[in-house]
């Protein structure tokens, strides 16, 4: 049944058929608690996030990646808000790779459905989709789902878990549940006398939970709601070694793979014997995967230790083979446009008639614009490592993954081990931003710790191979037309999206055996779901045929929707004349929040305030993730260039469970956008990727950050994610702020192409 | 060859072309310094040698004269450095991996500038930060400086 399951998830839409017959029979199912037999002496578990000592150390348990999106805080706060114990007195703890951890709401929000739309056939359809997510059991952080995901689980698991240790209390003591009072990891009896939580967990653990709890309102929340110390502040601030790139384990050996830098090329031939002059170098061997493989060919150099594997790998002679894909930059464009020209695409978005309200549009009453975006990297801090193990018939895996249960799984696939003898032992992530999703550094380790005699290996990848092997935001090219009605407003608006698709790109190498067939509603996320209303509109998304590794990047499809749709919204605002944040309004007279988070946005930044000489300021909004957000970008004129001086951010989230978390993610994911604007860009030539580091792939430094004026609003009805929303609106801000400023309308990333920054 | 770190005399055998970086993490043990580039271009490595920040990826051992100081070797006993408490009152780590780097960055500037500018602060913090903690990372520093040493 796995497979058929896989193949449900990976055809998206189509999957809810097989969602609703397989729902009835597997929803109601319980994953086994894998804490279960895992506890250390004198430790009792009672649910998948919670163990608690006889001395009454309290442990909560992480079950998304850390990777500063602050799930280490918000998610132990859901926990411990319920089960009366205080942030200050609790350890925190990464859980291990389950599928009691699944993610039910990712799925739910990859249904082709605009946040909006909350018809009864589409609650329908994400109530399947949420129910396929149990499922599949899929432990992943991604799609900024974490908090919606956690929010009822893990209060529930601090509610029951309270509710248990007080009828323990209360079988102990003979005293009532109801005169019993918990607070700060104690259960407080009516005469005042005190049971420690560790002094009842043994006995709880053994009894039944009931089943008939009661979370708490909102308005008795003590931790919920508010800005909260992060629990990993202190080890990310002595230099704690809790990231994959720090495992050290007796006996290990360091390794650095090198791979075809033509994508998913073959390589021809290798010679290991300089390397293995080199001292500390133990083997030279080569890790090309089966046919199917996505990874293309290539080799890894095992030594004593990282430095002695570089070298190694430098000394090795390779001859790699061609590219499956054009290549040089020009001709992956050329193959895009030829996609974007041809006919069909998916409609995520058809209302009205559109090809009716252009057949007798007057040329005057419309506008036409096409943009561009490059091939972008993820650039995590950390390059991508994992160490592993292979030793009688166990595997261990130690890695900072966005996705244990599929690493588990294809690592086990890998060393041909059974998934019960597979551990991956999940740490701190430097960095994720989509790219640790992925399965191919902690398959590398499994397949080199074949060859290490039972020795774990861990292998770091160069800054170069990281970036040079990554699974791109693909490039994308777009256009768009409006047609202006009498007033000034669009009648008709009409977008085509062409770009390779990241969900069959992503299917091909984590199950290069099915099929990747069907729509991919991320090309067109963040341009089919906005909330304007125009009564012909319709936006296509178009699968361009160009075999480079893509995946997901923060915000993924919205990345580059966000600053196709807006540039072309403030395009028909200066067409018409009209402000472009009264154009907004205007079209987001049906949607309240959207038309609260623009408002806001202008009153914050004093958007009618007379303009200043060598300054300018641009708008624009994108809902992703169900936030929504609008954002302000002030640019000033200097000696040195361009100055993005000052973002104002209004971005409503429904209710916020650390507004001091929400708004430090905004601030990032702003900030990540804005580091594309300023000069990012995958280009090829010769088959290879032409950047290999931080000097040709730059983000944004101190000196070049804005002030930043960020406002989480609470408006919402339905809660939505923080890690990625930030990102789509800020670069078609700060484009729309340099036209405002000098007239220059830039339709191509990165807009440093054609304008110089500070 | 010896190294001085943190206070402590350690003997090293390594090729002489080891970056410090590696010889501090794969050697003596210490994982603090992050490695992020390998070309002293992102500082997630940075170390003092000498009170001066450098970039360890980026230093062959046999070039280093001095004593180092890694972010191990800031706290006194179990007191944390100002610049520490500074970095977790503001809440500045996100991902958290660049801020090793950036601390012992910030470390070596108040040292010399105890009231450093928003212009000293821009001269001096050229460490990458990929979080975009930029603005934590400027606070973080002000509270330092304002309670002095």
């Amino acid at each position: 049944m796995g497979k058929i399951l896989r193949r449900t998830f990976l055809i998206g839409a189509a999957a809810i058929t097989g969602g609703v017959a397989f729902g009835a029979y597997k929803f109601n199912q319980t994953y086994p608690n894998p804490l279960e037999g895992q506890t250390a002496e004198g430790e009792s578990t009672f649910n998948p996030y919670l163990k608690i000592t006889k001395n009454n150390d309290i442990t909560i348990l992480v079950p998304r990646a850390e990777m500063g999106q602050g799930v280490s805080t918000t998610l132990v706060a859901l926990v411990a808000e319920e089960l009366d114990v205080d942030m200050d007195q609790i350890n925190v703890e990464i859980a291990p790779a389950s599928y009691a951890y699944y993610n039910s709401a990712m799925m739910a929000d990859g249904a082709p459905l605009a946040h909006f739309n909350r018809t009864a056939t589409a609650n329908a359809t994400r109530s399947a989709m949420f129910g396929l997510g149990k499922i599949l059991g899929l432990q992943v952080t991604g799609g900024s789902s974490s908090v919606a995901d956690a929010y009822d689980k893990l209060r529930q698991a601090g509610c029951t878990a309270r509710e248990t240790l007080k009828l323990a209390a209360s079988k102990q003591t003979g005293v009532a549940v109801e005169g019993l009072k918990t607070a700060s990891g104690k259960i407080t009896l009516p005469d005042g006398k005190e049971l420690t939580y560790g002094e009842l967990a043994e006995l709880a653990a053994t009894m039944d939970p009931p089943s008939d709890v009661e979370m708490r309102d909102s308005s008795d929340w003590r931790i919920l709601g508010k800005a909260t110390p992060r629990t990993d502040a202190r080890l990310k601030s002595t230099g704690a070694p809790i990231y994959g790139i720090d495992v050290e384990l007796p006996d290990m050996v360091y390794a650095t793979v090198r791979m075809n830098p033509r994508l998913g090329g073959p390589m021809k031939s290798f010679n290991g014997a300089k390397a293995k002059q080199v001292k500390g170098v133990l083997d030279v061997i080569e890790i090309t995967g089966p046919e199917n493989e996505k990874f293309g060919g290539g080799f890894a150099v095992i030594a004593t230790n990282t430095w002695a594997a570089f070298k190694g790998a430098d000394a090795v002679d390779v001859e790699w083979g061609e590219a499956p894909y054009p290549a040089t930059t020009d001709a992956i464009m050329s193959t895009i446009k030829t996609a974007l020209d041809g006919a069909g695409g998916d409609e995520l978005r058809n209302e009205g008639d559109v090809d009716l309200a252009f057949a007798d549009a007057p040329r005057d009453n419309v506008v036409e614009a096409t943009y561009q975006v490059p091939y972008l990297a993820h650039a995590t801090m950390e390059p991508m490592n994992a160490t592993a193990q292979l030793k009688d018939g166990r595997l261990d895996i130690w890695t900072g993954t966005q996705a244990p249960t599929i690493v588990r799984s294809d690592c086990a696939y890998e060393a041909q081990v059974d998934e019960q003898n597979t551990f991956v032992h999940s740490t701190y992530l430097g960095g994720g931003f989509g790219r640790r999703g992925e399965v191919d550094f902690p398959r590398f380790a499994t397949r080199i710790a074949k060859s290490t005699g039972g020795k774990p290996v861990q292998v770091i990848w160069t800054r170069e191979e990281d970036m040079t092997h990554d699974t791109y935001r693909p490039a994308s090219i777009s256009k768009w037309r409006a047609r202006l009605g009498d007033d000034g407003l669009p009648v008709a608006i009409d977008g085509q999206i062409a770009t390779p698709s990241v969900i069959a790109s992503v299917m091909g190498r984590t199950y290069p055996s099915l099929p990747a067939s069907g729509p991919d509603n991320t090309i067109t996320h963040g341009a089919f779901d906005q909330p304007y209303s125009v009564e012909n509109y319709r936006v296509s998304g178009i699968k361009a045929p160009v075999d480079i590794p893509v995946g997901f990047w923060r915000s993924v499809g919205n990345s580059y929707n966000g600053f196709y749709h807006e540039s072309f919204m403030d395009e028909i605002a200066v067409k018409t004349g009209m402000d472009p944040v009264e154009l907004r309004l205007k079209l987001m007279k049906d949607f309240p929040t959207a038309h609260g988070v623009v408002s806001r946005v202008a009153q914050m930044s004093k958007w009618s305030a007379p303009k200043q000489t060598g300054r300018a300021k641009g708008i624009a909004f994108t809902l992703s993730f169900g936030c929504w957000v609008a954002q302000v970008i002030e640019v000033a004129e200097t000696d040195d260039g361009l100055k993005i001086e000052n973002v104002w951010c209004a971005a409503d989230i429904g209710e916020a469970l650390d507004p001091g978390i929400v708004e430090s993610q905004i601030q990032s994911g702003i900030i990540y956008g804005l580091s594309s604007a300023l000069g990012q860009e995958i280009t090829f030539e010769d088959g290879m990727v032409e950047q290999t580091n931080f000097d040709t792939f730059d983000a944004m430094r101190m000196a070049q950050c804005p002030n930043m004026m960020i406002d989480v609003m609470e408006n919402a009805d339905h809660r939505g994610g923080a890690g990625e929303p930030g990102t789509p609106p800020s670069i078609a801000a700060l484009a729309n702020a340099i036209h405002a400023l000098n007239g220059m309308r830039i339709r191509t990333m990165p807009l440093s192409n054609e304008v110089e920054f500070a | 060859m010896i190294l001085n770190v943190n206070g402590n005399d350690i003997t090293i055998d390594a090729e002489s072309d080891m970056p410090l970086l590696w010889a501090l993490r794969d050697l003596v043990g210490l994982k603090g310094p992050k490695f992020g580039c390998g070309i002293a271009a992102c500082g997630a490595c940075t170390v003092l040698i000498d009170g001066e920040p450098q970039r360890s990826c980026s230093i062959p051992i046999e070039s280093v004269e001095g004593s180092i100081v890694t972010i191990e070797g800031l706290p006194q006993g179990e007191k944390l450095h100002r610049v520490q408490d500074a970095w977790i009152a503001e809440n500045v780590p996100q991902c958290g991996y660049c801020q090793s780097g950036q601390i012992m960055a910030a470390v070596a500037l108040l040292e010399k500038t105890p009231n450093p500018s928003d212009d000293d602060i821009d001269e001096a913090m050229t460490n990458l930060c990929r979080c975009g903690t930029y603005p934590q990372i400027r606070a973080a520093i002000k509270r330092a400086a304002n309670q002095g040493v």
